[in-house]
C-alpha cells in the first residue's frame, strides 16, 4: 500500500553499483509509477515492483482490473501514459515489442493457424534467420522439453489438442530466449484437470529453465500453487504483493481476503487498545493489531479456521447458533451456522462432524491469532 | 389379397422416409438450377456439335465448328488471347490495387471494413454501360478532361479513348469492387493477436506481412482473383465503349457469331472453348486454395 503513494521518479540509477554486490537480486524488470489511461480512465493507476532474476511473480486481479493493460504495457503491445519500465535498467517504456527480449504467452496462445507445430516453433529462429537444419533441431529440443512428440513436428498446429496447443505456444515462447516470459491467464479455457497438471509443468520448467515467469490470471488459486510471490490487483492498482504464504494469512485489505473465496467477516470498531466490538456491543477478542488501522476494522475469520466446539474444548471466540445448511467440498464439508440473523461459515473435516444435522444447535468458536483484522 | 394390399401399403410407406430429407428440402433449389442454368448450358453446348449456320440442334452431330476455330487461317485466337491477357492484367493490377485499400480499410473500420467494401458495390447499381459511357463523356476529345484542360489554358488533355490502355482502364474500374470485397473480407479474417504475437516474437512488418498477414488473407485473395478473372475473360463492354473495337474480345467475336453471323453453332462452340479455358483455371486455382488446411480442419 505504502508503495503506490511514493510518486513517480525516474528509476535509480545507483542500482547499478548494488547489482554488483547483490547480483542475485538485482531486479530484471522494475516498474516505477507506471499508469496507462484511456480517455478519462485509468486502467492501470500507479504501478511499483521490482521483479527479482528468475522469479515467478503472478500479478491477480478481477476482470477490468487492469492486470492484462499492465501485461501489454510489459510485453510492448502499450506504452505508458506515465511513469517508468526499466529491465536490466534499460528505459523501454517506448520498446516495440519485436525490440524487446521478452514474450508473451497469449490467453489465445495466437498460435499460427496456416503452420505446423514445427514452423510454429522455428517462427522466432526464422525471424532471426537461423539455418533449417539448425532450427529443427532447435525445435526438436524445445518440443522435448515441453514434451510433445517428436512426430509432431509435421502436424498441423490446429488438429492439437487444448493441452497440446498449450505446449506449443510455450515452446515457441521459449524458442525466442528471451529474458522475460509473460504469460496472459493461458491456462484459463483448459479443463480443471488438465489445468491442474498444466500448472505444475509450468512450476517445473520455471525452475529448470531459471527465467523470469511473470503470470497474470484471475485465479487466486492458479497463483498459488505456481508463484514465488504473488500481487493481487483492483482497480488498477496492485493492492498487496507477497508470497503466497503472506498473501493468505496477512491480507492487506478485505479485499485480498475475499478474493480467497468466501470468508466470513465482521464490521467492527475499535474499543480500546487491542479491543473491537461488534455493532451489536459484543466484542471479538483478535490478537495485538496494527497501530495504523484506524477505528473502524474488518475481521476476517475464514471458514476452515473456525471450528464447532464441543464438550471440554474451548475457544477465544465462541457462538452459538442452528445449523442451516451444508454443503460437500468433497474430502471437506461446509456449514452454514445462523445466529442472530448473521450466517457464519465453518469447514470442518467429515470425521470430525459426525453427527450434526440440519436444525441443530451448535456452538463454533475461532481463536483470536485466526482472526485477521484489516482497515476499513 | 389383403396381405398383398398391406404389403404394397408398407412399401409406399418406406419409399418417402427412403429419400433423406435434406434432399426432399434442396429438390426446389435443385429444379432451379437444373431449369435456369443446367439446360441452357446443355443447349449451348448440344449447339456447338450442330451443323454450321443451321439451327438443327439435336438432330446432327458435328465437330465441323470447332476444326474451323482451330483452322490456322482462322484468328479468332487472338481474341481469346486478347481476352485472357487482358483478365489477366486485370487481376494482376487490381491485386496490387485493392490490397493497400483493403489493408486500410482493415485498420480503419475493423470489424465493420466489410459493411464499408459494400459501399464500393454501390456504383454496380447504375449499369456498367452507363459508367462506360460517363468515362468516354470524360476523355473524349473537347470532353471533361480535354475541354477543361484547354479552357485552363493547356495544349489539351492525352489521347487515350478508343486505344487499349483505355480497355484496361475500363475493366479495372468496373471489376474492383469484385476484388475489394472478397480481398477485404479476407484481411478481416487475420485475428489480430497473431500479428502481435509475430512482432513479439521479434518479426519485423514485411516478415509479420509475409509470413502472417498474406497467407491467412490468401482465401479472400485467391476468391477476389478468381472473381475477377472470370468476369474479365467475358468482358465485352469496355472494349466496345472504351476501345472503341481497337481490340475484339472474345465475349464480342461470340456476340457477332450469335447475332450478325446468325451462325448460333459456331458461336456456341467458341462459348464452350472460353467455358473450358476459364473453368479449367479456375478448378485449378481452387485446388490450390486449401481452405480446409487454413481453418484448420486437416
Amino acid at each position: 500500500m505504502s508503495l503506490a503513494m511514493i510518486s513517480p521518479a525516474p528509476p535509480d540509477t545507483t542500482t547499478k553499483t548494488d547489482d554488483a554486490v547483490f547480483p542475485a537480486t538485482a531486479p530484471v524488470l522494475q516498474l516505477v509509477g507506471v499508469r496507462k489511461i484511456f480517455g478519462d480512465f485509468a486502467a492501470v493507476d500507479g504501478i511499483n515492483v521490482d521483479i527479482k532474476e528468475g522469479e515467478f511473480v503472478t500479478i491477480v486481479g478481477p476482470s477490468g482490473s487492469g492486470k492484462t493493460t499492465l501485461l501489454r504495457m510489459l510485453a510492448g503491445m502499450e506504452s505508458p501514459s506515465e511513469g517508468y519500465i526499466t529491465l536490466r535498467g534499460e528505459l523501454i517504456n517506448d520498446v516495440p515489442a519485436n525490440k524487446r527480449p521478452t514474450c508473451l504467452v497469449f490467453q489465445s496462445l495466437a498460435l499460427f493457424p496456416h503452420k505446423t507445430v514445427g514452423e510454429n516453433i522455428e517462427f522466432p529462429l526464422k525471424v532471426r534467420k537461423m539455418g533449417a537444419a539448425e532450427r529443427k533441431a532447435r525445435a526438436l529440443e524445445l518440443m522435448r522439453m515441453v514434451r510433445l512428440p517428436e512426430h509432431y513436428y509435421a502436424k498441423n498446429v490446429m488438429r492439437c489438442s487444448g493441452g497440446e496447443k498449450q505446449r506449443v505456444a510455450l515452446a515457441r515462447a521459449f524458442a525466442y530466449d528471451p529474458d522475460v516470459l509473460f504469460f496472459d491467464e493461458p491456462l484459463s479455457a483448459l479443463d480443471y484437470k488438465l489445468k491442474k497438471a498444466l500448472e505444475k509443468e509450468l512450476k517445473d520448467l520455471h525452475r529448470e529453465s531459471g527465467k523470469t515467469f511473470v503470470y497474470i490470471t484471475h485465479s487466486l488459486e492458479e497463483a498459488m500453487v505456481m508463484s514465488d510471490r504473488v500481487g493481487v490487483m483492483s482497480r488498477g492498482r496492485l493492492v498487496q504483493i507477497g508470497t503466497p504464504e503472506e498473501i493468505y494469512t496477512k491480507p492487506a485489505t478485505r479485499f485480498v481476503a475475499e478474493f480467497f473465496g468466501e470468508v466470513n467477516s465482521f464490521e467492527v470498531r475499535r474499543d480500546g487498545r487491542d479491543g473491537w466490538i461488534l455493532g451489536d456491543g459484543r466484542s471479538i477478542i483478535v490478537a495485538p493489531t496494527d497501530e495504523a488501522i484506524g477505528d473502524t476494522a474488518t475481521v476476517i475469520v475464514r471458514p476452515e479456521t473456525m471450528r464447532f466446539v464441543t464438550g471440554p474444548s474451548t475457544a477465544d471466540n465462541l457462538i452459538t447458533g442452528k445449523i442451516y445448511n451444508e454443503y460437500s467440498l468433497g474430502s471437506r464439508m461446509q456449514y452454514q451456522v445462523h445466529s442472530g440473523g448473521r450466517i457464519y461459515l465453518v469447514e470442518a473435516a467429515r470425521a470430525a462432524v459426525l453427527g450434526l444435522s440440519s436444525g441443530g444447535s451448535v456452538t463454533i468458536g475461532w481463536d483470536a491469532p485466526d482472526a485477521i483484522v484489516v482497515g476499513g | 389379397m389383403a396381405a398383398v394390399t398391406h404389403a404394397g401399403t408398407a412399401g409406399e410407406r418406406n419409399l418417402l422416409p427412403a429419400i433423406p430429407a435434406g434432399l426432399r428440402a434442396a429438390a426446389p433449389v435443385a429444379v432451379l438450377l437444373v431449369l435456369g442454368f443446367l439446360a441452357p448450358l446443355l443447349t449451348v453446348a448440344a449447339y456447338a456439335f450442330a451443323t454450321p449456320k443451321s439451327f438443327e440442334v439435336f438432330r446432327s452431330f458435328t465437330l465441323a465448328n470447332f476444326s474451323a476455330v482451330f483452322d490456322p487461317s482462322n484468328t479468332v485466337w487472338m481474341s481469346f488471347a486478347w481476352s485472357l491477357a487482358y483478365a489477366s492484367a486485370t487481376v494482376a493490377l487490381l491485386a496490387v490495387i485493392a490490397y493497400p485499400i483493403a489493408y486500410g480499410l482493415n485498420r480503419m473500420f475493423g470489424k465493420w471494413s466489410g459493411l464499408v467494401g459494400v459501399l464500393f458495390v454501390f456504383p454496380l447499381f447504375v449499369s456498367e454501360n452507363v459508367r462506360l459511357y460517363g468515362w468516354v463523356l470524360f476523355f473524349i476529345k473537347n470532353g471533361v478532361l480535354d475541354g477543361g484542360l484547354k479552357w485552363l489554358g493547356f495544349s489539351g488533355g492525352p489521347e487515350v479513348l478508343y486505344t487499349p490502355g483505355a480497355i484496361l482502364f475500363g475493366m479495372l474500374y468496373v471489376y474492383l469492387p469484385f476484388m475489394l470485397f472478397p480481398m477485404s473480407l479476407g484481411i478481416a479474417m487475420i485475428p489480430k493477436d497473431l500479428v502481435d504475437a509475430a512482432r513479439d516474437l521479434g518479426a519485423s512488418r514485411l516478415m509479420i506481412w509475409r509470413e502472417i498477414e498474406l497467407p491467412l488473407a490468401m482465401p479472400g485473395i485467391l476468391v477476389g482473383m478468381l472473381l475477377t478473372f472470370v468476369l474479365g475473360a467475358g468482358a465485352i463492354a469496355e472494349s466496345k465503349i472504351l476501345g472503341g473495337q481497337s481490340v475484339i474480345t472474345i465475349a464480342q467475336d461470340i456476340e457477332v457469331a450469335f447475332t450478325y453471323a446468325q451462325n448460333w453453332p459456331l458461336g456456341s462452340a467458341l462459348a464452350l472453348l472460353l467455358v473450358a479455358i476459364v473453368s479449367g483455371l479456375a478448378l485449378y486455382v481452387l485446388s490450390k486454395l486449401d481452405l480446409d488446411r487454413i481453418l484448420g480442419k486437416r
